[in-house]
């Protein structure tokens, strides 16, 4: 290779052929469209700096009021008190139950579009999940309130007849159902299943195809197959994905606006109104009609929400980039 | 692998005099699969139904639950007493994944078809009109004549567009930097953008009320201050899918533009961008199509307005989804069916936009070839 580079070479070929001087390193240009690249990256590193700072500066004022009960205590009652815990453990509750609904939904989906369905219809399915991920959150909102609560009022008040000895399975409001945290949940499942589906279908496709045929070649089953091979390759996929419909089922804001009624409790019973609220929603409900000092602890809530979901998607984004890379 | 292979055909083996070698057979579908199926779900339907009327309970829904959870506990039990443990686990797990599916896919269908039939009444008995006219004379008492879209319409198309305009050049650089150019810094911006793509939209809007709207008092809301909120929004979600598709770019194209004296920027710029052009506009397309349907960005920062607001820079403006926010809580039986066909009209140009990338993105693969030699060719009259 030295030949090539090397400038004391003749310049030149008998025919006159004569090759271009070949420079190591950067030229000029180079290093402008170098530095045009990397402050472009910069802005974006640049926008999070922002976001982190602006949130900081205007929520000081709440912050030094309300100090370490802003988390400890679920009394939300503006201007006196700032507690948000009753809506950050709503925004929790919402986000781990509409995950425990999707994550089997979305496994079974990506293992259908991946092993069980046929090879001719996978393009189409692939799409179609895909689409699903595209609809905006209002219309899963107002399908949620208008739709959906039609039908799931009627088990979620068999649920709360009939396993309302579980704390869980109550409504805050005796006798009242709808309106509540496991609507939202389930809505909100809905929305994320094409997410997980997606990602956990694309780590699954990258299964190498020779060992699932060595397994079933062994005279595994199919589901031996899947259980022995596919499960365990993708695990980290999996893993990943749930986390990033976790991140997007935190921050949900319109459907969970639009369905919820809370008030701002910290308590286990989701069956109801009137219980645990959801800080999206708090936000988008009181900001614009709110005194300064409520606006302040209403960005002290939102940088709190937003802190969430960044350690949840880093997490996530960890362990997605690890998959694959890793076989069992 | 042993737990997979059935144990049972192992143990079956001959005495070693007459052994042969055998596959091991693969359980065969047979017909007595459906009679199995349809068998125990029809006796487990007629038994729970006989408890449930001999208790005089009556609930749908937990006839249906108990019948399932009976289903699954027969199904599973006469599959193991028929066919052994192994086969009866794969029967029902085939069954799980179906149901999944089915579950998966009901509601998201019910959606769509729902937002249909709802909205579809609406757009067709006032069809021009529902999309030319604004929601000036509109209001709980008038009909749903008096109602139009077009402000709406106008102003998401011009927010969006703007919120294109200046977000792709950023995320296009960004993930030209992130791929082409390695490093610890490309690392870090690389985390920085993955986590930002799951930025809850109420923050986005929170942070440009602070930054653009809030400072300037009453002229602050308008079509550009959502643009930015949506800017902020689109940012990582474009650079991550265009920073997929660059990565699929062979490095042979590279290597040979390097290696005929282009300089770098002259290779990403001629070859590398050029090659993935109909990826690009893919991800583009779909970062539009996320954006055209965030709801809670737009809340503080548009400001919303009934009046056709031809100007994004001046003076409040509705979009879409906010026109559909504030026909949802309308007390009148009316503004919710205009909030439907608002939620129809916004379902079907996402749809729109999202086709238009999957035709953009499909001709990246049957005319990736072709387009790569006219490109060779352009390159050879290029002094």
């Amino acid at each position: 290779m030295t030949t090539l580079l090397d400038r004391d070479a003749p310049a030149g070929t008998p025919d006159g052929d004569v090759p271009l001087p070949l420079k190591p390193g950067l030229t000029g240009p180079d290093r402008v469209f170098r530095a045009v690249l990397m402050l472009s990256g910069m802005s974006v590193l640049g926008v999070l700096v922002a976001i982190i700072l602006y949130l900081v500066t205007n929520s000081w004022a709440a912050l030094h009021q309300s100090g370490l009960r802003f988390i400890a205590s679920d009394h939300w009652a503006p201007p006196g008190s700032f507690g948000i815990l009753g809506d950050l453990g709503g925004s929790v509750m919402i986000a781990v139950l509409a995950l425990v609904l999707a994550l089997p939904v979305s496994v079974a989906t990506a293992l259908m579009i991946n092993e069980y369905a046929p090879r001719q219809l996978r393009k189409t399915l692939v799409g179609i999940v895909d689409l699903l991920a595209t609809v905006p959150s209002i219309v899963y909102g107002f399908w949620g309130l208008v739709a959906l609560s039609t039908y799931i009022n009627g088990p979620t008040k068999w649920l709360g007849d009939h396993a309302g000895f579980i704390p869980l399975l109550r409504s805050p409001q005796a006798g009242t159902y709808g309106n509540s945290i496991f609507l939202c949940g389930v809505v909100v499942a809905v929305m994320i299943i094409p997410i997980i589906t997606s990602i956990t279908r694309e780590v699954m496709s990258q299964v190498p195809r020779e060992t699932c045929e060595a397994a079933l070649a062994l005279g595994g089953t199919k589901w031996g197959m899947v259980t022995d091979v596919v499960l365990p390759f993708s695990r980290n996929g999996i893993v990943g994905g749930a986390l990033l419909g976790l991140g997007r089922a935190l921050g949900e804001t319109m459907a969970v606006v639009i369905i919820l009624s809370s008030a701002h409790v910290l308590t286990l019973s989701i069956l109801g109104p009137a219980g645990l609220g959801s800080v999206a929603k708090l936000i988008a409900d009181f900001f614009e009609t709110s005194p300064p000092i409520t606006r302040s602890a209403l960005i002290l809530a939102g940088l709190t929400l937003f802190a969430t979901t960044l350690g949840v998607n880093l997490v996530a984004r960890v362990i997605v980039g690890r998959a694959g890379k890793k076989a069992p | 692998m042993s737990s997979v292979v059935d144990t049972a055909a192992q143990s079956a083996a001959p005495d070693p005099a007459t052994r042969i070698d055998r596959p091991h057979g693969r359980p065969v579908v047979d017909s007595g699969a459906a009679l199995e199926l349809v068998g125990s779900l029809l006796a487990s339907v007629a038994a729970v139904w006989l408890v449930f009327t001999v208790a005089g309970l009556s609930a749908p829904f937990g006839l249906g639950l108990c019948s399932l959870i009976g289903f699954v506990v027969l199904y599973g039990v006469v599959e193991w007493r028929l066919h052994g443990i192994l086969h009866a686990k794969d029967r029902l797990a085939t069954l799980y994944v179906w149901l999944g599916a089915g579950i998966a896919f009901v509601p998201l269908a019910a959606i769509i078809i729902y937002v249909l039939v709802k909205g579809l009444p609406v757009l067709a008995s006032h069809f021009p009109h529902f999309l030319t006219g604004d929601m000036s004379k509109a209001g709980p008492a008038e009909p749903v004549t008096a109602a139009g879209m077009s402000a709406a319409i106008v102003g998401t198309l011009e927010q969006v567009g703007l919120a294109t305009l200046f977000s792709v050049p950023i995320a296009v650089f960004t993930a030209t930097y992130l791929n082409e150019i390695r490093g610890w810094f490309s690392l870090v911006v690389r985390t920085v953008v993955d986590s930002m793509t799951g930025t809850p939209s109420i923050i986005a809007g929170l942070f440009i009320y602070l930054l653009w709207v809030y400072p300037r008092h009453t002229n602050g809301p308008s079509g550009f201050a959502a643009s930015l909120a949506l800017t902020i929004m689109m940012l990582p979600i474009v650079t991550r899918s265009a920073e997929e598709v660059l990565r699929i770019v062979p490095g042979s194209l590279r290597e040979a533009a390097l290696a005929l004296g282009s300089p770098q920027w002259r290779m990403i710029l001629r070859v590398v961008l050029p090659t993935a052009r109909a990826g690009l506009v893919t991800a583009v397309i779909l970062g539009i199509a996320r954006a055209v349907g965030e709801t809670a960005p737009v809340l503080f920062t548009a400001g919303g307005a009934s009046k056709m607001n031809w100007d994004p820079f001046h003076g409040q403006q509705s979009d879409l989804p906010i026109q559909i926010y504030q026909l949802i809580f309308s007390p009148s039986v009316n503004g919710v069916r205009e909030g439907w066909g608002g939620a129809l009209v916004l379902v079907l140009l996402v749809l729109t936009l999202f086709v238009l990338a999957r035709v953009v993105g499909s001709g990246r693969r049957s005319g990736s070839r072709s387009r790569r030699f006219a490109f060779v060719g352009r390159r050879q009259v290029d002094p």
